[in-house]
């Protein structure tokens, strides 16, 4: 295939827990409603889920709980086996790997955090982080090597001899985050990662998070339940609802084009200002010569240029990253985005 | 009415009360009923019945079915006894190589099998035992009698104890520093300068072979049970028995299949110690939460590796209460297993007690418990220890316990060789102290037990005949009045009361085994020994638990005294007891009450302890005095946890009672022990000991479904 082949590749997965899954699944002919199967004493994960992450790309699974969300993501890291349906890594077909293979391809290519931490207890911080690469089978004067950067890289040094219960939760987490990493994966799967910390610890986390990300590149399959978070990390959104992905979009589709009315229910409450780019709600330039000296990237937050734009008399140029003007923004389209409603 | 509406259940006890006690009115003691029906079972006499089945014939006197059920598992122990003696000398011979003969010989398999076991599990022991006091039974077994004879200098000594007390000092020091390497140092001289050295050093051989055993099994098929259902669900029955049965009932079964001697007492021990160990590891192992099971996975490990790596280290905390249980129990085994021969303190100790020598049998007690506490610290020790990456050490530093060792060993034979010169005659100290020529408190322990006797006889005489007379006496009359219609309907109308048909068919299926043997008169006796003893400590447990639960310090004062009482092997109870009460009932009391309060404190403070402070503070919040709070909150919250540690009461207060069996008392304890000298011992003692458990088990299952029954209704899981 071409070079763009998408690193994970999930097609039709289905995800049924309960005795005779399989046959009920096989039975119902691709036409999966939950309730039928509950009555037959099974119950759906995830419903259907077809979609890509290429490489480089961070998409958000964001449901609430019992949404299936984690169990898309158990099915994709295939720590649960699908029911039926086909996922591929690298092109290679995930569900027909023998066990050798998929131990082989975690230890090389993926890496999982964890909402809970998932530490070792009786390992400390460094002990914790070479954990992979010692069942690799790599010299314990390597593996205590390459944990050592990965310390440094999530900022923990000083404490690698600490056990975990001497930890905060938040150093934990970069416990799991370094650990995660240290075989430098391609694939690195975060299940609700930040969920378990406080709101300003989280914040800081995020923060960290997208800094590790923005130098690191790597494939991103991320689990949350909270929408501002996928609004503010991902490049792409999945919405789930009952094992079913309602809207698979970038944030600012999601918020301007709700698919359902399921999904319209969070969007409502998101200040857009703080999650749209100038870009999703600028104009085609019409006037070229009356656009004022100012000018605002098409990436920029509205939020963060809006006050600058609301100065202006003139509408406002819009660039792109070639300082070429793409469109233009009239400061009366700022005061409809950020007080008009939703429409 | 309306009261009967409001509390259905008390309603229901009330009724079954009401009936039990109307069946032992309106059934009467049949003529000639004797309650010491001795070992009549098996000699007809006029007016007894009989019946065969499979070949056996067993004899009884009948009574009256409502009074007392006949024996229709007489024949049981029986057939099983035939059955082990089937297996062992007729079924399957096959020929092997006899390097003593030289020859090939006919052996039963199973003979083949056990005496291969035997013979594997003594070499460790000898080894073992060969380094610390000497012998030549290793050499010989790689060599030859001749061989030895011709060659003489290689004969081991064995190790001077000035080099076993710095090694054990230094390894104390390198797992957990001074503190322990002191303890440790202080308790080999103590032992040394006592004259203990050869029993300690064979106790301590004989431990060091079971306890690994013991450990290596229970966690193998602790692993085996959790990754196998099937596995689990066979083992779970056998193991909720086993762990009920006393310790004397295994004695028998493995003389007969393994001799007598060390390696039997060593195996009679590991069937002992492995099904906690088992249990402990499957608790453990599912503990340990999915996510980490995930992180595993996910960090690429195999099976091998996500066992060993991920869910053993993570199940450390329970597996090593699981090590500490093994451990303890090889103590307590290490006297009860001298029965079937095994050498040591323990054996020093039976003697003294048969002697009634409580100065030797204190000593040789403290030395056994001496050794519990260091082998249980020293194992906590290495289980804790962690490894630095990062510093770099030199070849001195790196190898440094073990150069400071060499060094011991030299200074240390240096020593015993110039104490042959000082000590010309007779003992060399600095090699050995030879067991009775050390230092010895046994005079004054013994003067002190005669001073006590001597001062305190009246009022101990008094307090004896008191409790003997009117309370236990009329105790015992009590239970045996039980006709055994009552029995059933109050076992199972509890049963049906608190968890329902089920409950009921379970805990009368236990009571209509027992019924059936030949000795129902022998497990009231039992039973009447145990309810006495429960009692006791219970309302001593739960008061003292309570008064201590009410703040930080006492708490954790009274759980370590706990911690400590526990160590000791459960014989040693018995030293004191026979010291102040002599060969009475009353020593076997207070030992059982000593010995079963331990649980029923511990879970006392715990249960009190972990009620939510919230809660507390609520109830602060509404005004409630400290007496109230402990009323109406505290004890309803924790009841279900304390009815626990009831529970396990009970089961301590069972083991001690059939222990008491070594004093002299007439529960089917007493049947066990007599077991030992009886050709078809194997199966009675197996039998007695399964009726044991299942009294056990009774309580047990009540217990259990009623604590499990109310904590969910209070919420907790």
């Amino acid at each position: 295939m071409t070079s763009v082949e998408p690193v994970i590749r999930c097609e039709s997965v289905y995800k049924i827990f309960g005795a005779n899954a399989e046959k009920m699944l096989k039975d119902a002919n691709g036409n999966v409603d939950a309730k039928i199967f509950q009555e037959a004493g099974c119950i759906v994960g995830v419903n259907n889920a077809s979609f890509d992450v290429s490489r480089g790309e961070m998409l958000v699974v964001m449901g609430l709980s019992g949404s299936g969300k984690s169990t898309l993501l158990r099915c994709a890291s295939r720590l649960t086996d699908a029911t039926s349906g086909k996922i591929y890594i690298d092109g290679q077909d995930l569900l027909s790997l023998k066990n050798k293979e998929l131990i082989e391809l975690r230890r090389n290519k993926m890496g999982m955090v964890f909402q809970s931490f998932a530490l070792l207890p009786h390992k400390t911080v460094l002990e914790n982080i070479a954990f992979p690469l010692q069942i690799k089978g790599i010299k314990t004067k390597d593996s205590v090597s390459k944990a050592m950067e990965m310390v440094k890289l999530v900022g923990l040094d000083g404490r690698e001899n600490y056990f975990p219960r001497e930890l905060s939760g938040g150093q934990q987490q970069r416990v799991g985050i370094a650990r995660s990493l240290a075989v430098e994966p391609d694939i690195w799967f975060l299940d609700e990662p930040f969920s378990a910390l406080d709101p300003l610890i989280r914040k800081e986390m995020q923060d960290e998070f997208l800094r590790l990300q923005s130098s690191l590149k790597k494939t991103i399959l991320f689990v949350t339940h909270d929408f501002d978070e996928a609004l503010k990390l991902a490049d792409r959104i999945a919405i789930m609802k009952d094992g079913i992905i309602e809207q698979l979009d970038t944030p600012a589709n999601i918020v301007l084009n709700p698919a359902t009315e399921y999904v319209r229910k969070f969007t409502q409450e998101v200040p857009r200002e703080k999650v749209l780019k100038i870009e999703a709600v600028m104009d085609p330039v019409a006037d070229e010569q009356n656009l004022s000296d100012f000018k605002v990237s098409k990436d920029a937050i509205i939020e963060t240029v809006a006050e600058k734009i609301l100065d202006q008399e003139k509408s406002v140029p819009v660039i792109d990253s070639n300082q070429q003007v793409v469109g233009i923004i009239k400061p009366s389209k700022v005061i409809h985005v950020v007080f008009g409603n939703s429409e | 009415m309306e009261f009967i509406n409001k509390h259905p259940k008390l309603f229901q006890w009330l009724l079954l009360l009401l009936t039990f006690f109307g069946l032992i009115f309106a059934i009467d003691v049949p003529e000639g009923y004797k309650f010491i029906r001795a070992e009549a079972e098996h000699v007809i006499v006029e007016g007894q019945s009989t019946y065969s089945f499979l070949g056996i014939s067993v004899s009884y006197t009948y009574f009256n079915f409502l009074w007392r059920l006949p024996p229709w598992l007489g024949w049981f122990p029986i057939w099983i006894n035939d059955v082990l003696y089937f297996f062992l000398n007729d079924w399957w011979k096959i020929d092997f190589w006899d390097s003593d003969l030289g020859d090939y010989r006919t052996r039963p398999f199973m003979l083949h099998v056990t005496r291969f076991i035997s013979s594997t599990l003594l070499f460790f022991i000898e080894f073992i035992r060969e380094i610390f006091i000497g012998g030549v039974k290793t050499v010989v077994a790689f060599t030859s009698w001749d061989w030895i004879d011709a060659n003489p200098w290689a004969e081991f000594r064995g190790i001077p104890w000035t080099i076993v007390t710095a090694g054990a000092a230094i390894l104390g020091y390198k797992l957990a520093g001074r503190g322990l390497a002191i303890f440790a140092a202080v308790t080999m001289i103590y032992i040394s300068v006592f004259g203990q050295w050869e029993p300690s050093m064979q106790t301590l051989s004989f431990i060091l072979v079971a306890a690994p055993v013991s450990f290596i099994l229970g966690l193998s098929l602790g692993v085996w049970a959790y990754k196998s259902k099937k596995v689990e669900t066979a083992l779970s029955p056998i193991l909720m028995v086993m762990q009920t049965m006393p310790q004397y009932a295994y004695l028998v079964p493995v003389m007969v299949l393994f001799g007598i001697g060390d390696h039997a007492g060593a195996i009679a021990t590991i069937v002992v110690a492995t099904p906690p160990m088992i249990l402990l590891t499957v608790l453990g192992l599912r503990a340990v939460s999915p996510e980490i099971i995930d992180a595993g996975k996910m960090s690429g490990c195999n099976d091998f590796q996500l066992m060993l790596k991920v869910l053993i280290p993570t199940a450390k905390r329970d597996i090593l209460i699981g090590v500490n249980q093994v451990i303890m129990v090889c103590l307590s085994m290490a006297v009860i297993s001298s029965f079937i021969g095994a050498k040591g303190l323990g054996w020093n100790l039976l003697l003294a007690l048969n002697r009634l020598n409580i100065g030797a049998a204190l000593e040789a007690g403290v030395c056994i418990t001496l050794i519990a506490v260091i082998l249980d610290k020293l194992s906590l020790a290495w289980a804790n220890k962690q490894t630095d990456y990062f510093t770099n050490l030199n070849f001195f530093q790196r190898y440094k316990y073990g150069l400071i060792f060499a060094g011991t060993v030299i200074i240390g034979l240096i020593l015993a060789y110039f104490g042959s010169f000082y000590f010309k005659e007779g003992f060399n100290y600095l090699f050995e102290v030879p067991h009775n020529k050390g230092i010895s408190n046994e005079d004054f322990w013994n003067r002190g037990v005669d001073w006590i006797w001597d001062t305190f006889f009246y009022p101990l005489k008094v307090f004896n005949t008191w409790l003997i007379v009117d309370v236990l006496q009329p105790m015992r009359a009590a239970f045996l009045r039980m006709p055994v219609v009552a029995t059933f309907v109050l076992v199972m109308g509890a049963g049906y009361i608190i968890g329902g048909l089920r409950s009921a068919l379970i805990v009368g299926g236990f009571t209509l085994f027992i019924a059936l043997t030949e000795w129902w008169d022998r497990a009231l006796v039992t039973a009447y020994m145990a309810t006495c003893g429960v009692i006791v400590s219970s309302i001593i447990g739960v008061t003292v638990g309570t008064v201590c639960s009410q703040n930080n310090y006492s708490s954790k004062f009274i759980l370590g005294v706990c911690d400590t009482f526990q160590t000791f092997p459960s014989f040693v109870y018995l030293i004191p007891v026979m010291m102040l009460f002599g060969v009475t009932d009353t020593a076997v009391l207070i030992a059982v009450v000593v010995y079963a309060t331990i649980p029923a404190t511990r879970y006392t403070v715990e249960g009190l302890r972990s009620i939510p402070p919230s809660l507390h503070d609520a109830a602060a919040m509404s005004g409630v005095t400290a007496l109230q709070r402990l009323i109406k909150i505290d004890f309803p919250l924790a009841f279900p946890h304390i009815m626990l540690g009831i529970n396990q009461t009970v089961v301590f207060a069972l083991f001690m009672v059939i222990i008491g069996a070594f004093i002299g008392t007439e529960d089917l304890g007493q049947y066990i022990l007599k077991a030992l000298s009886d050709r078809q011992g194997a199966g009675k003692g197996l039998i007695l000991g399964i009726c044991v458990a299942f009294i056990g088990l009774i309580v047990d299952n009540l217990i259990r479904t009623y604590a499990e029954k109310r904590k969910k209704e209070l919420g907790f899981n």
